[in-house]
């Protein structure tokens, strides 16, 4: 394969392969608990934080960090603290953060309002080294906290009732979650841009959730479709042209467009061998 | 030892009390049905004991230690009426069974031989063994509920706290079920069921208590069964014809 042989085409493939990997894995846990579009009101909430750094002329990936980390303790307190349901709450983060973001990047000096778009649908091909080693800091660190905490995250998503009646810490729990869903939308921020970037945390699990049985197979499925998307979609943008983050999600809705299709089939079988 | 004490417990929604000044002590060992017209705060009892819904004022503990401070949960199981139905990912019978098992404690370990024999057994014991690797939402409702009793055995809890757990279960199935909490009785779990139901496990149960109508949720009756006949209201009737089309709202009834 020629085209891995340039030096940003390497970076960019390792890019799309950790956030095809580590957001499906968070997108799971999101679909279960039907919080789907919290990874957007994330994505949104980070695009402030872009907004700001070019007003304050910051880094923008820290800032953005910042700024999601910070959302997602706001939604679970939004959520906890007042009589807001949970997809009002993710409305409001959702208007708060473009207004935010596009206010700041016109305040800023130059032509950040215009640089604002590489944020907005990503721009893979222009990975730098740098950017690549806290990629893979904040993937590794992600894995940890799954590691460690994954089996009480399942759980809580089950029945967060029972989960209380377990001794775990529910809220804790949820809040945890947010945070993990704000450190992936950063860290795909690059990748397909944080408009886009809840599709890749998204679309693989309801491709994978078509054909499987279990939470772990729906995970592990939707990670391996993550990571099939992710490559299928920077090579095809390289040869085809076009950009690789839309090109990413746009293999990821094919496969889940194919997997629906394929389960109609499998579930027929399976209702014969019952 | 006390394993639930509740002194004063008060509970209000919107300003009407769903519980008024409840005392309540069981001790180990008890089989108790908690019984009641629909709305008597029977369930809002429970989750107020297991710390699921604040107190108005009142306190509650568990264990001989204050619920705010009370830690070892593994000693706790509860079998809800239902799981809450916001899943949308594919859960295994298995998974479910399994879940039963985690706790803050277990964070840093994996699950253990120990751990998977006890779900076995449990999965075996509610009769959907050869189930498990099915999804939990392709099973009928009366199965489902078997999991959720299943999983709470998996815990191997010392007290099973159950919400109408006999509903919706087949007969063959209530035979051994029943059988089951009776052997776990037998063995020192104190068990505390919320039924309509007191029929099948009468002869188990030690202690029977009806809570109030008229939405006071005070205790009526506090011992043990046969309920008295004046309590009837409290207590499923097998006669009872709810939808009586000659009680039904006219805009409701079949045309």
């Amino acid at each position: 394969m020629t085209l891995f042989a340039y030096d940003f085409m390497q970076r960019a493939l390792i890019a799309a392969v950790l956030v095809g990997l580590i957001a499906p894995l968070i997108g799971v846990f999101l679909v279960q608990r039907r919080l789907s579009l919290l990874g957007d009101g994330m994505g949104h909430v980070a695009l402030t934080g872009v907004g700001l750094a070019f007003l304050l002329g910051t880094a923008p990936v820290p800032t953005a960090m910042v700024t999601a980390v910070i959302g997602a303790f706001l939604i679970e307190f939004i959520r906890y603290r007042s009589r807001t349901a949970g997809d009002v709450a993710l409305a409001l983060l959702f208007y708060g953060g473009i207004a935010g973001g596009v206010l700041f990047a016109s305040l800023a000096p130059g032509k950040a309002a215009s640089s604002l778009n590489a944020y907005l649908f990503g721009s893979l091909t222009t990975v730098a080294g740098a950017d690549l080693i806290a990629l893979v800091a904040l993937c590794v660190a992600v894995l940890i906290v799954l590691a460690i905490f994954g089996r009480e995250l399942f759980a809580v998503s089950l029945d967060t009732e029972i989960a209380q009646v377990q001794g775990i810490k529910v809220r804790a729990m949820s809040t945890l979650m947010a945070v993990l869903a704000a450190v992936v939308v950063v860290v795909g921020m690059r990748v397909v841009g944080l408009l886009l970037v809840s599709a890749i945390m998204i679309v693989p699990v309801a491709a994978a959730q078509q054909i499987t049985r279990s939470f772990i197979s729906t995970a592990t499925l939707a990670v391996a479709l993550g990571v099939f998307a992710s490559v299928a979609g920077l090579t095809t943008s390289f040869y085809v042209e076009v950009p690789p983050g839309p090109t990413i999600v746009l293999v990821a809705l094919g496969t889940f467009a194919f997997l629906a299709l394929l389960a109609v089939p499998i579930r027929k079988r399976r209702r014969v061998l019952a | 030892m006390s394993v639930i004490d509740v002194e004063r417990a008060c509970v209000e929604f919107d300003g009407d009390h769903v519980l008024e000044n409840i005392d309540l002590r069981i001790e180990a060992g008890e089989f108790v049905a908690l019984l009641g017209p629909n709305g008597s705060g029977k369930s809002t009892l429970v989750r107020a004991i297991l710390g699921l819904q604040p107190l108005e004022h009142g306190r509650v503990r568990l264990f001989d230690e204050p619920l705010g401070r009370f830690s070892d949960w593994s000693r706790i199981a509860l079998v809800p009426q239902r799981l809450p139905g916001t899943n949308s990912i594919p859960v295994s019978v298995w998974e479910t069974v399994i879940s039963g098992r985690i706790t803050p404690r277990s964070r840093f370990r994996r699950v253990g031989k120990e751990a998977k024999a006890t779900a076995q057994l449990a999965l075996t014991e509610v009769g959907l063994w050869p189930r498990r690797h099915d999804r939990l939402d392709t099973l009928s409702g009366g199965q489902q509920r078997r999991v959720l009793i299943a999983r709470a055995l998996a815990t191997s809890a010392d007290l099973l706290v159950m919400d109408e757990p006999t509903a919706g279960i087949d007969a063959e199935n209530l035979t051994h079920l029943v059988h089951l909490l009776g052997e776990l009785h037998k063995h020192g779990v104190t068990v505390l069921v919320v039924t309509h139901e007191l029929t099948d496990i009468e002869h188990l149960v030690t202690r029977a208590i009806v809570l109030g109508e008229d939405r006071t949720g005070t205790i009526r009756f506090d011992g043990p069964p046969p309920v008295p006949a004046s309590f009837a209201d409290a207590v499923h009737h097998h006669d009872d014809h709810p939808h009586d089309q000659s009680t039904a709202p006219t805009g409701l009834a079949p045309r």
